[in-house]
């Protein structure tokens, strides 16, 4: 490193790698500049790892693009000070600010596949970092240090990764290519933008994991951005909490986890089914009121019009400072009132409610499956004459639903729950098998042939909050055509009350009813698809992870809203999700699914308590938990999903299975267990071993932290 | 809710009145854009022009009055041609005043034509997909491999010369191009989850297509019609050089063009002024695609 552009450091490890200080960054749009972090402060010490969490427009990312000098053209550091290893970035020239980037600090984000090139392989990619950033290094030697690195990111086989295309492997290799990448020019500093949320949570198990070797053996300091307390707390030294552009608080992890000086850091943690969290007697709190605009701002403190304990005339009076808290590692707090707030308390709202008593059996569902034909038409296949192959989304589905219950759908992507969904609502048909109804069957009846009050006994919430509305329609519109569909209401008059009393029944206010979707938030949005699932009085609505995409104080109001709505109507509800915490929150029977078969079900106590399958055990580990007091069995799976073209046979989960018994998993399908009445396991294991397993989520056991 | 009541009543607005404003919205937007008010404005002219032909026109456009006038002629009767004079004695001026009626006519028409059929088969193709997109990318093909030129000659030989054939030419060349172009955005849209809502709520094949899927593509047909509007004018002046627009005498910019080939050397304006016209419609549409593009594309 003695090219003349590399910068030069005058700085000892004892100083911080990186230090902000009141960092402001604007951005300048045709409305004028907009503020989007305010007053930031910031030390990263040598391989100390710092998160940085906050709901979706809190700057995070806006503060990491600004460490990394790269904010656009419309954006801008207007005060404070970025210095990296002692030296201020802003006098760095752009020459040194190229080398700096990617070479001193290096940025991982969160969809691996938009950080690799697709037509070049990885290999190449790979060696451009070390032939880049340093002179005097061959080719081979490069290839070396690529290959080695693929190694240490535990990649099997790394020389044929080196020869592969980024889509010929799968997304959380990616990431760790992506990983190599960053960590190949050595960096002292390494940005990790939501690394993990695009992957699934098995996957996101085996990178967490890593990145904690990697911090420990390379030394390298490390700023996390997460949504997701539970891996700031498996990942993290410290923690920034940000709201609205402004940090709130800091602090060490198990200070900040354990001891919250600020209201919001606390409306947080009351938003996230931890394990305990129960709906009916400890339900979530969600915060009220929704985030501030960048330009709308109260004055004072930002987060006062949603704190139960703003004290108006002080809140409000000006700037808050940070206030350090005496006794504790650098623990601060942006809260005026933090020594009168009795933190022990229990938080407003959280009153228990009543259980739901289970009706009669509404949806059976028998020995379903759904393949999908494919036809090859490559050459091999022609020769062999097995031109037609089937991908079987759905096997041997066996489960049934009570009114009013909460039955959930657990499983990873490509695990056949989303094509369950469409069989039922009638998009697809079944191949075999029957899914009785309310006494009709309805595997056969694709939607056309069904009837109105079929169709509006049977409704679906989305995913994506940006997709379920149509941005074309108002609100209301959208609104009164399902309720005249379902033939609730013919008369425009009583249409248009009833669009407004559901409109009041997901508590949004009636003037939304004029509104097109794009002047609503997420959270409004997903509001208003339940508002439509719920216009025809349902018997049963499919939810497919409503809430995955939304912040957690949001998606705490709106998960509350759609059990409220439940409670009242008596409505079957199957909740499609892969996120375990809520599941065990939310769900009254858990159905976990792999490869297109159910491996486990029954209750969620039974489900989330051994004897467990295999691959349950292994999911509920990978479940970050964002609780201190909580010890968990760490098992990481082993490769990648199987084809569903070519499923292994036997034990679906045979190829990743950690507790593999032998060759019977391969070759002969295991037997449903039932070892409690409703409880079964679809596992080779002998039950009395089953039953003698650890379980997974512990509390931990020498006086925790109460 | 006491203050609120009232929204009742006006919980749908009226169709039309919206859809004014939303234009009325987006010219303010375009007030943003140089080039799309350049477009807009030379666009804007014609069609005043057009709508104006009897006013403004200083003289009749098939009176006959000094063959080969040059410009700036001042005729016996003290009447300037300022434009000069045809073959036949017709004042340029005027017969590039009442052209632009024809093609600012035909033009919107014979575009809309071409939307109307492009829009349903390319909303059919990519919202069904199997056998019927690959039916109708196969017709497509055919069409589009097929000269252009050919296909106005078999039009013309069929029909004879007529403002429908302008229209059907049109239609026939344009909407296998546009099919592709609402194909390719129904594919994208037909994945998002308004449309399973439609589904799963018993929405028909045609309130699919035509409530749910075509609003959500209008932003880049809207940019696509504007381009190729200017297409469309090229392709009248087009037909009326082959002489296969509309029968003489009616003024056209393309058969103006045409009649002055044979005397391009001595009698040039006969040529330029029609091309300048032409070429200016065509500019303020393309620079008004432009426009229209640069402000969807910010924010």
């Amino acid at each position: 490193m003695s090219q003349a552009s590399t910068p030069t450091f005058d700085w000892t490890p004892d100083q911080p790698v990186l230090e902000c200080e009141g960092l402001c960054i604007s951005y300048f749009t045709r409305a004028g500049e907009i503020p989007a972090v305010l007053d930031f402060d910031l030390k990263v010490m040598q391989g100390q790892s710092v998160g940085l969490v906050g709901e979706s427009g809190c700057g995070k990312s806006t503060v990491a693009m600004a460490v990394m000098r790269y904010l656009g053209r419309n954006g801008g550091i207007v005060g404070g000070t970025v210095r990296y290893k002692g030296r201020d970035m802003a006098s760095l020239s752009a020459e040194e600010l190229r080398q700096l980037r990617g070479g001193e600090i290096a940025m991982i984000y969160q969809e691996p596949m938009a950080s690799l090139n697709p037509s070049m392989t990885l290999g190449r990619q790979l060696m451009e970092v070390p032939l880049n950033h340093e002179s005097g290094i061959s080719e081979k030697e490069a290839h070396e240090r690529a290959a080695q690195m693929l190694a240490d990111v535990k990649l099997p086989d790394p020389e044929r990764v080196m020869r592969a295309y980024p889509h010929q492997i799968s997304g959380g290799q990616q990431q760790r290519v992506v990983i190599a990448m960053a960590l190949l020019s050595q960096p002292s500093l390494l940005l990790l933008d939501e690394p993990t949320t695009a992957l699934d949570v098995t996957v996101e198990a085996g990178i967490v994991e890593l990145i904690g070797e990697i911090a420990a053996r390379f030394n390298t300091s490390m700023i996390y951005i997460s949504h997701n307390l539970g891996l700031i707390l498996e990942t993290c030294d410290r923690i920034n909490v940000m709201y609205s552009g402004v940090v709130v608080e800091e602090g060490s992890v198990e200070e900040v986890f354990d001891r919250m000086r600020h209201p919001y850091t606390r409306g947080l943690f009351n938003c996230i089914p931890l394990p305990g969290a129960d709906k009916n007697a400890r339900p979530l709190i969600p915060i009220v009121g929704q985030l501030p605009l960048p330009h709308e701002r109260p004055q004072g403190c930002y987060f006062g019009p949603r704190c139960e304990f703003f004290e108006g005339g002080r809140c409000d009076a000006g700037p808050i400072p940070m206030e350090t808290i005496p006794d504790q590692t650098g623990h601060r707090t942006r809260c005026l009132r933090w020594q009168e707030i009795d933190w022990d308390a229990k938080a407003r709202g959280s009153d228990a409610g009543e259980e739901i008593d289970e009706g009669e059996v509404v949806l059976r569902v028998d020995s379903l499956r759904k393949y999908y034909e494919v036809r090859d038409s490559s050459i091999a296949a022609l020769i062999s004459g097995k031109r037609l192959r089937h991908v079987k989304a759905n096997e041997r589905i066996t489960f049934d639903a009570r009114e009013g219950q909460t039955v959930a759908i657990v499983g990873e992507s490509g695990c056949g729950k989303s094509t369950f969904a469409k069989v039922l609502m009638g998009l697809e048909t079944a191949t075999e098998g029957s899914i009785a109804f309310r006494e009709a069957d309805l595997a056969d009846k694709p939607i056309e042939k069904r009837s109105a009050a079929e169709i509006a006994s049977m409704q679906m919430v989305f995913q994506n909050p940006f997709d379920t509305l149509n941005p074309s329609h108002t609100i209301g519109g959208q609104l009164a055509r399902v309720i005249k569909k379902f033939g609730v209401e013919k008369d425009p008059a009583k249409v248009r009350q009833r669009v407004l009393e559901l409109l009041d029944l997901v508590k949004l206010p009636r003037e939304f009813a004029r509104r097109r979707p794009r002047q609503l938030s997420g959270g409004q949005k997903q509001r208003v698809g339940i508002a439509r699932a719920f216009a025809g009085n349902p018997k049963m609505v499919v939810a497919d992870e409503p809430v995955s995409a939304l912040d957690v104080s949001v998606a705490a109001a709106v998960t509350s809203l759609l059990t409220d709505i439940q409670r009242s109507y008596r409505t079957t509800l199957l909740f499609i999700s892969h996120d375990l915490s809520l599941v065990r929150y939310l769900a009254d029977r858990v159905v976990v699914m792999y490869l297109g078969h159910i491996v486990e079900q029954g209750t969620t106590d039974e489900v989330f308590s051994p004897p467990y399958h295999p691959y349950t055990e292994a999911l509920l580990s990978a479940v970050p938990i964002a609780d201190t007091s909580i010890e968990k069995k760490r098992i990481i799976l082993e490769g990648a999903l199987p084809s569903v073209l070519n499923p292994p046979k036997g034990c679906p989960f045979n190829t990743r299975c950690h507790r593999k018994i032998g060759r019977i998993c391969e070759t002969e399908v295991p037997p449903m267990v039932e070892t409690e009445p409703g409880h079964v396991i679809a596992c080779h294991i002998p039950e009395e071993e089953l039953r003698a397993m650890d379980p997974v989520i512990a509390e931990k056991r020498p006086a925790a932290a109460e | 809710m006491a203050d609120t009541v009232n929204t009742k009543t006006a919980a749908s607005p009226g169709g039309l009145r919206g859809l004014l404003r939303s234009m009325i919205g987006g010219l303010g937007l375009l007030r943003e854009s140089t080039i799309g008010m350049i477009g807009f404005g030379l666009v804007f002219v014609w069609a005043l022009v057009a709508l104006f032909a009897p006013l403004i026109s200083p003289l009749s456009p098939t009176a006959q009055i000094q063959p080969f006038a040059p410009p700036g002629t001042v005729t016996e009767t003290g009447q300037t041609l300022w434009l000069g004079a045809d073959q036949l004695g017709r004042d340029v001026l005027s017969r590039i005043i009442y052209g632009s009626r024809t093609v600012l006519f035909y033009a919107p028409i014979a575009t809309f034509c071409a939307y109307f059929v492009g829009c349903i088969f390319g909303l059919l193709a990519g919202y069904l997909g199997g056998w019927v997109d690959d039916l109708l990318n196969r017709v497509a093909d055919i069409i589009l491999a097929f000269p252009v030129l050919v296909l106005y000659v078999v039009i013309i030989v069929l029909i004879g010369p007529s403002g429908l054939n302008i229209i059907l030419a049109v239609t026939f060349a344009s909407a296998p191009g546009i099919m592709r172009i609402v194909r390719g955005l129904t594919l994208d849209l037909r994945n998002r989850d308004y449309i399973a809502a439609a589904q799963t709520s018993g929405a028909s094949l045609s309130w699919i297509l035509f409530v749910e899927l075509l609003p959500n593509a209008r932003g880049p047909l809207i940019v696509d019609a504007c381009l190729r509007m200017g297409y469309v004018i090229i392709t009248i002046g087009v037909l009326g050089f082959l002489g296969l627009g509309l029968p003489p005498p009616t003024p056209d910019w393309g058969s103006m063009v045409a009649q002055s080939r044979a005397m391009i050397t001595f009698a040039p304006w006969m040529a330029i002024f029609p091309a300048i016209a032409i070429s200016s419609l065509v500019l303020g549409f393309n620079l008004l695609a432009d426009g229209i593009r640069e402000i969807s594309l910010r924010d």
